[in-house]
């Protein structure tokens, strides 16, 4: 927290001085990797996320397979190096819930029905974590996918909202996120504004959860543009 | 499994056999190769190595521990290799496999055989506290020749690592952040992978080559000239004459690959 006395006035600020509607800078490419059929690179923050897309291809793993659609699987992994403790390497319980819900994000934007017995594989690897990465992951992810060219209806893009300081405030940094007194991540599908991912983790009262409802969904919108962006600059307008 | 059809594998030697190779390279040539440092701020050193489409980051992190009792004044390194399934649409997620294993002990040996680094600096008080560097490959990118692309992307990490100044005083080790060293290396190593194919031995094999090689050979060797490390793999032998070619071209790419890593 910085404290700025101006006036005799007390202002609070953010630690990284941005305004309380305002995204750290941002920055998406489409199609990184040369062996996945689809990828991205994210960087947002200090954050730096790869995200891979295989599929959809036969579902190797007999219990996921369905007669009647494809199915989406999802890996979120930090990297050992990624944090400031090395974190020992492989799935914990936080990652196995963050694969979860990233895969339920993504899943309603999918046209999976179209590829029966099929498997999308989602990789998400944070390379370099600074508060935020689940969001990132699915921002990335939604790129990769379409670099993939799995039909869609809607590039999914997600965005956190928190409480820091008791003011409401947007894309919180890591220093926020464990400062903070709550974190809502929020995946929309834009066009037509339906939330494919809510957790919130903290305590909020009812009207400052419907600010961060809403400052995320902004957010989000926002993002949208960046993931445009990335693909345009691949694949031209 | 990898299935590759008669037909490529049939092309492929036989290309070989003429002395070219389907991308255009002699035999004795590497891909390009790039290497940029410094790519994780978190990570006390890293880097990020490119062998034509292979890519591969290494993340250095140090944590304090305790040295094993048969080596109390010595800091520990231990190397550590994952394969995601994001580089491969074969490699799957889960424990590491046996090629992981490979990969993380041969680089390992590597670095620990050619005792680039001065280990006895790593340690804060002996017989008490030493530092121990973990070393965690990240491969993200598969087209052959894991191997070469891990070493120089580890010696490259080494190289600017830095660590805090850590003190011991009153039986406690108390690290100053403010104040870092950097991990001298006392000089450099590199590795040359050549893949047997046909008749002939090839440097520095691209995917479809590796998927086809009948034996494979990684040659690791100092900037002063000693063989540090080597591993011979694959189903098929390898003749006494295959080897020493691989040596001799080894010993020959050596500087080429060294000055990847002294252009920071």
């Amino acid at each position: 927290m910085v404290v700025i006395i101006t006036n005799n006035e007390t202002k609070k600020g953010r630690d990284d001085n941005r305004a309380f509607d305002e995204l750290r800078p941002m920055k998406i490419e489409a199609g990184v990797l040369e062996r996945a059929d689809g990828s991205a690179y994210l960087e947002v923050g200090g954050n730096k996320i790869l995200v891979a897309v295989y599929g959809p291809r036969e579902s190797y793993i007999r219990r996921l397979l369905k007669p009647n659609t494809g199915v989406i699987r999802c890996r979120y992994n930090m990297a050992p190096f990624s944090v400031g403790d090395r974190k020992r390497p492989g799935p914990d319980r936080r990652s196995n819930e963050i694969s979860k819900i990233t895969a339920e994000a993504l899943r309603p934007a999918l046209l999976l029905e179209n590829y029966p017995r099929s498997m999308v594989d989602v990789f998400i690897e944070v390379i370099e974590a600074e508060g935020g990465t689940r969001c990132a992951g699915i921002t990335a992810a939604s790129v990769a996918l379409a670099d993939a060219g799995i039909p869609m209806k809607d590039l999914v893009v997600a965005c956190a909202a928190g409480k820091v300081n008791d003011e409401v405030v947007l894309d919180l940094s890591e220093y926020e996120d464990k400062d903070g007194q709550a974190d809502v991540p929020v995946a929309i599908m834009p066009r037509n504004g339906e939330i494919t991912l809510l957790q919130s983790d903290g305590n909020l009262d009812k009207e400052e959860f419907s600010q961060a409802l809403d400052l995320a969904i902004e957010g989000c919108k926002k993002i949208s543009e960046i993931q445009k962006e990335a693909l345009v600059s691949k694949y031209g307008g | 499994m990898n299935i590759i059809p008669e037909i490529t594998r049939e092309s492929i030697t036989h290309i070989i056999n003429e002395n070219k190779r389907v991308d255009g390279r002699a035999l004795d040539e590497y891909r390009n190769i790039e290497v940029e440092n410094n790519v994780i701020s978190k990570a006390e050193g890293s880097a990020r190595v490119k062998i034509g489409k292979t890519q591969v980051i290494v993340g250095v992190k140090p944590t304090i521990g305790e040295p094993f009792g048969d080596k109390p004044n010595l800091g520990v390194l231990m190397t550590n290799a994952e394969m995601l399934p994001m580089a491969d649409p074969k490699f799957e997620p889960g424990p590491p496999s046996e090629a992981s294993v490979e990969l993380a002990r041969v680089v390992d040996r590597a670095i620990r055989e050619s005792e680039i680094v001065d280990l006895e600096r790593l340690c804060i008080k002996e017989g008490k506290k030493v530092w121990m560097l973990f070393i965690d490959l990240h491969i993200i990118d598969f087209d052959g020749n894991l191997f070469d692309a891990a070493t120089l992307a580890v010696v490259s990490a080494l190289s600017t690592t830095k660590l805090p100044k850590a003190t011991f005083e009153n039986n406690e080790v108390i690290l100053n952040e403010e104040e870092t060293e950097n991990l001298v290396l006392r000089e450099k190593v590199a590795m040359s992978t050549f893949v047997k194919i046909g008749d002939k031995m090839v440097l520095d094999p691209a995917l479809d080559e590796e998927s086809i090689l009948k034996a494979r050979i990684s040659v690791g060797i100092t900037e002063s000239g000693k063989i540090c490390a080597m591993q011979k793999g694959g189903d098929e032998p390898l003749s006494r004459e295959n080897i020493l070619e691989s040596v001799e071209i080894a010993y020959s790419k050596n500087k080429e690959l060294i000055s990847k890593l002294n252009g920071y």
